[in-house]
């Protein structure tokens, strides 16, 4: 399968301060964004995930390494000359414009006619649903509706890439789920590009086609949510994607399968190939819901002692103290409560979902 | 486009460079931005204080203006009177009885606008929405009211043909009308009524910042109303307290409007004494000199408003 | 709120504090609403009341050089705050909305300067300044006094515009360039109209101080150049007429007038943003 080209990032550092010195909030940072997708930076704030949605819109400029969108290098054009647009944080509504004239605004600075103008904007009300709003100003409009209003202010100009900068985080939780549908429902109708920063794990993986997630100005790994999710590749992704549980141990062989020695005695087998030689120290990562519970003797599994049970509603959280003296968190079902040696206290057996331990480094 | 693709390939090898230049561009129009106000204030302003400290080391002209002859004797007849006879140094009796009441009043003028400008900002600072809004606007119209047409208003009140004077006598609590004008008090009574809003206006900013939960808080932990306003309120608002003392100060001291309506010839301040330099006295330099030591004296003044402001926002 | 009932319990009420609150507001207004009543009185006296008659504004309003002091005052407050007005929002332009730059310090304290120097040494500066520029051109008409007034009205006009500055939302500018905005289309469509309230409201601080100012003026000008407010201290030394009252009065009115419309603008300017 191939595909076209977006946006590609070619080797950018950004460099707050001095060069040498300044704070680097990119570092060496490559990426193809490819041609009608839905691409999201995921990361915690301060990853750099902002800085550098501001540099594909041109409000930065990069310290080192250059921008091309559609093939053509755009580093040295400044915002109002490239054909992006973006959904600020804030929205940035200009507040003495009416709702129709804000939408109008990019057609104007483009110069269109003004019955495109008038067709475009009537097009764009219609399409985030404020037709009735049109001569309102931003004050006069929910959180909710400010939202609408940027994003058919972006969208009006057709823009090539659509830039969106945690557009949905002022907005509370129920708007937010609603909000996510729409945009994901607004991408495929349109066909433009989309680049979504956010820092909710969860929105990124609703949304995306694909996910890039970054830390410290880095780029960890690109890939669909299912790939992300499923194979995270190193234990910053593996903890900040869902939740996980770290164990530490030592390779006994690299197999496949390769056996691995956690503290207190314990061993465990994992059906893979590319594991540290034998004697490197490595780490393994395992979602909750894939940690079973079963009699602590059962065969091949760890022992533990309950330490905590929570209640979550659909399901619990058990809190356990491995023989190893590492903790562990399993997600099961709250049918479950009340069940035999499911109580603070008691020793269970633990084991793991077959291929749900992978690992994540050293 | 042409232009823009080499200055982009030409930047990868050299790391900043364009941001480096844009910076540049930037400074450079936010300083060409401010230079026309810059020069008008160097001009109209800033710049002839330095004609003034120049002017302070010289000698007096015949009539007016100065001899280019460079001397300390401006600077010295500050404090000091040389003796017409045997040519020694006395101190400077009404010179320093000037500066006494200068900042005698001042000081007294700052303390009283503190005890009415406080309950008078608090009072501004917990009415409701609207009614806040009206009682700031009360206290805003004296405050850009014409600082002449409010010391003439006094001036009206306190006369002694004035309508306090013609009140007392006809409800028969004095016989003859009361001497205040031309007194310190005159001075006194003129400057608080004048600087009262330069009080009122930052302590009614700093309340209005106030967090009443924590006075809440106090006299859920046992306080009383005097406690809380001793131990939470006023050193919170302490920062407004400074500023309005400063606000209130300065002018004071260089106050030369209020002193010379109210007070008469013989009630001079500071100001009043400088002016006189360059009109009878007919000793520039000394006026000059006099204007520096003012100016010092208000610098002195400021930094300690600087070193108490930075100190109080380090608490927050 | 009833007698019978003890009054609730209130944080924001100490003891004393409103009686102090009102009684300074009584003294703040009773003399400037004394002048007020007795610029109307029929009687040559302030203290005795003869009867309601606008008498002494018509003798202010046909006295020659009240006449031409008021126009001297008006023409030097317009010029004054216009001026300053204008460099007041270029330098707000060039001092906020920017990462902190070299020198930027220096502009604040510059243009906060006539805010801190005694207006009696500044005066005196621009006496010595100016009386040896008028010795050396000649020249001695309103232009001093305009430059002067421009100079120390900078900071007034100045710390509206710059507040109104740093309440706006910079994504604003941002938002325009991305919406294909040159840099020009974006100060013109953008930025500007939002200043608008807050240029306003520091062209019209600018006029009232420039308006009322005593001592620079009284320095400065050349003979025959008073203005309403050296005007009216020259009328203070003699004997007070009631004609003072009633320019005091005018003077009073365009300053009410003035601080309403400030009210009302800078009331917007919270209002929206």
């Amino acid at each position: 399968m191939t595909h076209e080209t977006a946006i590609a990032i070619r080797g950018v550092s950004k460099i707050f301060g001095p060069v040498e010195t300044g704070l680097k909030a990119l570092d060496n940072v490559s990426v193809d964004i490819r041609r009608n997708e839905f691409f999201t930076l995921l990361g915690p704030s301060g990853c750099g995930k902002t800085t550098l949605l501001r540099m594909i819109a041109g409000f930065e400029t990069p310290t080192n390494g250059a921008i091309e969108l559609d093939g053509t290098d755009i580093t040295a054009e400044p915002p109002f000359r490239r054909p992006v647009n973006t959904v600020f944080q804030s929205y940035a509504l200009f507040p003495h414009l009416t709702v129709a004239q804000n939408i109008a605004f990019g057609l104007e600075m483009l110069g269109r006619g003004k019955d495109e103008i008038k067709a475009t904007t009537a097009e764009m009300l219609a399409l985030v649903r404020m037709e009735a709003m049109a001569a309102r100003l931003p004050a006069q409009l929910s959180g909710g509706q400010q939202q609408r209003v940027a994003l058919a202010r972006a969208l009006a100009p057709r823009p090539s890439v659509l830039l969106l900068d945690e557009p949905l985080s002022a907005l509370d939780l129920k708007l937010r789920k609603q909000m996510q549908i729409e945009l994901k429902r607004m991408q495929q109708d349109t066909g433009i590009t989309f680049v979504f920063v956010t820092h909710d794990q969860e929105e990124a993986l609703t949304m995306s086609d694909r996910i890039a997630v970054m830390d410290a100005g880095h780029i960890l790994q690109i890939g669909s949510p299912r790939d992300i999710y499923e194979r995270p590749a190193n234990r910053f992704v593996a903890g900040f994607i869902g939740e996980s549980n770290f164990l530490d141990g030592t390779v006994l062989a690299a197999g496949p399968p390769a056996r691995i020695a956690l503290g207190g005695g314990q061993e465990l087998s994992i059906d893979t190939a590319d594991s540290p030689a034998a004697g490197q120290p490595v780490t393994l990562a395992v979602r909750p819901e894939y940690v079973l519970l079963g009699a602590f003797d059962a065969p091949g599994s760890l022992s533990g002692r309950i330490t905590n049970l929570i209640y979550f509603g659909t399901d619990m959280h058990c809190h356990l103290t491995l023989d190893s003296g590492e903790e562990l968190v399993a997600r099961i079902p709250s049918g479950l409560s009340g069940k035999e040696g499911l109580e603070t206290g008691a020793i269970a057996g633990v084991s793991f979902a077959p291929g749900a331990l992978r690992i994540v480094g050293a | 486009m042409a232009s823009a693709k080499p200055a982009a390939t030409a930047h990868r090898s050299d790391s900043g460079v364009m941001e480096r230049r844009a910076e540049r561009e930037r400074t450079r129009r936010n300083w060409l931005l401010s230079a026309p106000a810059l020069a008008l204030l160097v001009i109209g302003a800033s710049g002839p204080l330095i004609i003034v400290l120049v002017y302070s080391f010289m000698t007096p002209g015949d009539f007016s203006g100065v001899e280019w002859t460079p001397t300390f004797d401006a600077w010295v007849q500050i404090f000091f009177t040389r003796d017409i006879f045997d040519d020694t140094l006395g101190l400077a009796d009404a010179h320093l009885s000037i500066f006494w009441r200068s900042v005698r009043l001042s000081l007294l003028t700052t303390a009283i606008t503190i005890v009415f400008g406080l309950p008078t900002a608090w009072f501004i600072a917990t009415r409701p929405g609207r009614a806040r809004t009206f009682w700031l606007f009360l206290i805003t119209i004296p405050f850009w009211t014409n600082l002449l047409v409010r010391t003439f208003a006094i001036l009206e009140m306190i006369r002694n043909e004035g309508l306090l004077n013609t009140w007392l006598i006809k409800l028969g609590v004095i016989a003859s009308p009361l001497q205040i004008m031309y007194t310190d008090t005159a001075v006194l009574i003129g400057m608080a009524y004048v600087y009262l809003p330069l009080m009122v206006l930052p302590l009614y900013a700093a309340i209005e910042r106030f967090d009443f939960r924590l006075v809440e808080a106090g006299y859920d932990l046992y306080a009383n109303r005097l406690q809380v306003l001793r131990r939470v309120i006023l050193p919170i608002v302490k920062p407004g307290i400074v500023a309005g003392s400063i606000l209130v100060f300065v002018p004071s001291l260089g106050a030369y409007v209020t002193p010379r309506v109210l007070g008469g010839g013989k009630n001079m301040m500071i100001g009043n004494f400088i002016e006189l330099q360059f009109g009878q006295g007919r000793n520039w330099p000394l006026g000059a000199s006099l204007s520096i030591f003012l100016l010092l004296i208000v610098m002195v003044a400021l930094l300690y408003y600087v070193r108490a402001s930075t100190r109080g926002s380090s608490h927050d | 709120m009833t007698r019978t009932s003890p009054r609730p319990f209130s944080v924001r009420r100490l003891p004393g504090f409103t009686a102090i609150a009102i009684t300074c507001f009584v003294l703040l207004y009773a003399p400037i609403v004394t002048i007020v009543i007795y610029s109307f009185n029929a009687g040559d006296s302030v203290a005795l009341w003869r009867g309601f008659s606008t008498k002494w504004y018509t003798v202010a309003a046909g006295n020659q050089i009240v006449q031409e002091a008021t126009l001297r005052s008006l023409v030097i407050a317009l010029w004054a705050s216009g001026i300053s007005t204008v460099l007041a929002t270029m330098a707000a332009l060039g001092t906020t909305r920017a990462r902190n730059y070299r020198g930027r310090t220096l502009i604040y304290m510059l243009i906060n300067q006539p805010l801190m120097v005694p207006e009696i040494v500044t005066a005196v500066a621009l006496l010595i300044f100016f009386s040896s520029i008028k010795i050396a051109t000649g020249y001695s008409g309103l232009g001093y006094l305009i430059l002067a007034h421009s100079a120390f009205c900078i900071p007034f006009a100045y710390l509206p515009i710059r507040a109104r500055m740093e309440g706006m939302d910079l994504a604003l500018e941002s938002a325009a360039a991305d919406l294909y905005a040159t840099p020009w289309q974006t100060f013109r469509r953008i930025t500007l109209p939002l200043m608008a309230p807050g240029i306003a409201a520091g062209a019209m601080l600018a006029f009232v101080v420039s308006l009322d100012d005593v001592i620079i003026t009284e320095f400065v000008k050349s003979a025959g150049q008073d203005t309403l407010p050296t005007y009216m201290l020259g009328q203070l030394r003699r004997a007070v007429t009631p004609e003072v009252n009633a320019i005091s009065t005018a003077l009073l009115a365009l300053t009410v007038l003035l601080l309403t419309v400030f009210f009302i603008l800078s009331g917007r300017n919270t209002a929206r943003s």
